[in-house]
């Protein structure tokens, strides 16, 4: 049988655990890197940051350019790509009542590919410059067409996850036969395939803040609809809510989340599937919990995954997207046996 | 007054007709029983009723139509129970019960205190605050359904729409269901509307039956004018004697006309010899 009683942490405690990760994982990136610097000086040196707080930081004017344009703007903008995967990840688990749902799914990740393919097959030199925007857009347009084709009358979630493989198959040999006409732009398409954070700055951060903002906002405020819809279309209905007009406006925001993050970072796979299912290992499976945890572990999970990428083979760095599976796979694995429900 | 009046109604599934003309009545607080064989239609007038299936026809609760009840407003006068309700495993009994508060929450709202005294008194109420904290999978069959009348409860409904209420539960869970549903109605003014496949129950719990076949009314009223020998022959293609227990409700009991085989197998098998007339 099961377990009775499921060990979770209580909602206070879970938030402390998944604020202290993602403070500790902020820091651990700042502090490690090519450039060695003093970590007492580091410190005091962000410390000083603070309004109000003056502390002298005897970091010398490259390591503050080291530690204020380099480092920071990538952990920042790590923790944005992260905590934006896990909340559309979770998003589209709680709407498809499914928990095997990425947040790559329903042609998201199909079409960014396609988008940025396109703008560096076709676009020659400006092409890199408008990678984020066409990938951005190719992520919405793949979702919006899986949405379209899937969405027919009162069909229900698997029709429309079935319309999102077949939408993100056709794409990816639309992309693939783009590729392989123009095999010289293979490695650059690669290598943004497999994601990466490198060359991260203040003003990609800035752009996508307003959308980040917008998406996990709307998606954390439709947490208890989600619990609603965890009982199933028809209780859901019974219970005064309107199910399809949940799912369009969940599903929107994820995909915005999703394609602003895929705009800064390349297609980073695995987060929005592990740190979901970690979180509620920990928590329990409402979303009024999940989705707030999975933002804050998401985003301590994605510097964590990127200051590996950056430290292990340096001076050179992996694909982030390689580091998320290499250690993402063993430690999921390792969280689903430890806490696995006994069931028969 | 009747706290639901349903005239002329007619539903298609799958271009399909399932109901025909149906109508009937239930008065406030009262308990009506969809009765009928698989296929009768019993489940498509509950949810027809439940405002979950576009109709023909008029179905008016406290005399609002119920075309004109949407969402929320709907579901703060009507809880459903399904027959085989989804509980999400890993929820608890008390965030599943919490769920019922739905209908009285703004769009972005969130239970408040109010609404977690409601839940809590809901599950008093059937005695699952005990195992307030265990998730949904490891419940029974009797705590699981004793769970879903709470989260109905929890809603504060007018009308108590329950499909099956007593399926796979054991005859002393079926009777203990039963009677918290008969105090919930007494105590709380709820009108029932159940479907029942046992007569004898439906019966004893209910005062108003509807008999449905093939879609369409076959008899309604009290359970003694519906619960006829001649009438379930016809419409079950069963053999039957109807009786009454004590307190005057019908019993209907199966009759088996020819002698059962398993009384021929009980008799020892000559040694060597064939069973007689076998």
């Amino acid at each position: 049988m099961i377990r009775t009683r499921g060990r979770r942490l209580p909602a206070a405690r879970a938030y402390g655990v998944a604020a202290a990760f993602l403070v500790a994982a902020a820091l651990a990136s700042a502090l490690v890197g090519a450039a060695d610097l003093n970590p007492l000086d580091t410190l005091t040196a962000l410390l000083d940051k603070i309004p109000f707080v003056h502390l002298p930081s005897g970091l010398s004017q490259l390591d503050r350019a080291v530690l204020f344009q380099i480092r920071l703007p990538r952990i920042v903008l790590g923790a944005l790509v992260g905590g934006l995967l896990s909340v559309a990840g979770a998003g589209y688990q709680g709407v498809f009542r499914n928990p095997l749902v990425d947040s790559g799914m329903l042609g998201a990740s199909a079409g960014a590919g396609l988008g940025a393919t396109l703008a560096i097959v076709y676009l020659g030199s400006a092409g890199t410059a408008a990678v984020p925007v066409a990938a951005f857009a190719g992520s919405l347009a793949g979702v919006a067409i899986a949405y379209l084709s899937g969405a027919v009358g009162g069909s229900g979630t698997a029709t429309l996850l079935l319309a999102g493989v077949a939408v993100g198959l056709f794409l990816t040999a639309v992309q693939t036969y783009v590729l392989q006409r123009s095999t010289q732009d293979l490695q650059q398409v690669y290598s943004w395939l497999l994601g990466s954070l490198s060359g991260a700055t203040w003003q990609q951060a800035a752009e996508i803040l307003p959308y980040s903002v917008v998406s996990v906002a709307v998606v954390l405020l439709h947490g208890r609809h989600l619990d609603v819809l965890s009982v199933g279309d028809e209780e859901a209905r019974s219970l005064g809510l309107h199910p399809g007009r949940t799912r369009l406006i969940v599903v929107a925001a994820c995909a915005l989340a999703a394609a602003s993050a895929v705009a800064v970072s390349g297609l980073i796979g695995f987060v929005g599937i592990v740190v979901p299912h970690v979180v509620r290992r920990l928590a329990g499976p409402s979303y009024r919990l999940v989705l707030p945890l999975s933002l804050l572990t998401g985003a301590g999970f994605l510097i964590l995954a990127d200051t590996l990428a950056r430290t292990v083979v340096s001076p050179a760095e992996l694909p982030i997207g390689v580091v998320t599976a290499l250690v993402g796979s063993p430690v999921f694995v390792w969280i689903l046996r430890s806490t696995a429900a006994v069931r028969t | 007054m009747s706290a639901i009046a349903i005239d002329d109604l007619a539903v298609d599934l799958d271009r399909v007709q399932i109901l025909h003309a149906v109508s009937c009545s239930v008065p406030s607080g009262g308990w009506l029983a969809l009765i009928g064989p698989n296929g009768a239609g019993k489940t498509t007038l509950l949810r027809a009723v439940a405002g979950l299936l576009p109709h023909r026809g008029s179905i008016r609760i406290d005399h609002t139509d119920l075309g004109q009840l949407r969402g929320r407003g709907r579901a703060r006068l009507i809880a459903y129970v399904p027959q085989i309700p989804v509980l999400p495993p890993d929820l608890t009994v008390e965030e599943y019960v919490l769920l019922g508060r739905t209908p009285h929450l703004g769009y972005l709202g969130s239970p408040g205190r109010s609404d977690r005294a409601k839940a809590a008194d809901a599950s008093r109420r059937l005695d699952v605050t005990r195992f307030a904290r265990r998730r949904l999978g490891s419940l029974s069959g009797g705590e699981r359904q004793r769970v879903r009348l709470a989260r109905a409860l929890a809603q504060e409904p007018r009308v108590l729409l329950l499909d099956e209420p007593t399926s796979d539960l054991d005859l002393g869970h079926q009777q203990q269901v039963l009677e918290l549903v008969d105090d919930l109605r007494r105590s709380q003014g709820v009108t029932v509307v159940c479907t029942l496949h046992d007569l004898t129950q439906a019966s004893q719990y209910a005062g108003h039956l509807v008999l449905l076949h093939e879609g369409k009314v076959e008899a309604a009223g009290a359970p003694a004018a519906v619960l006829t020998e001649d009438l379930i022959a016809r419409v079950y293609a069963a053999r039957v004697t109807v009786s009454a227990d004590a307190s005057g409700h019908p019993v209907v009991t199966p009759v088996r006309e020819r002698p059962p085989a398993a009384t021929r197998s009980a008799v020892p098998r000559p040694p060597g010899g064939r069973l007689p007339g076998g």
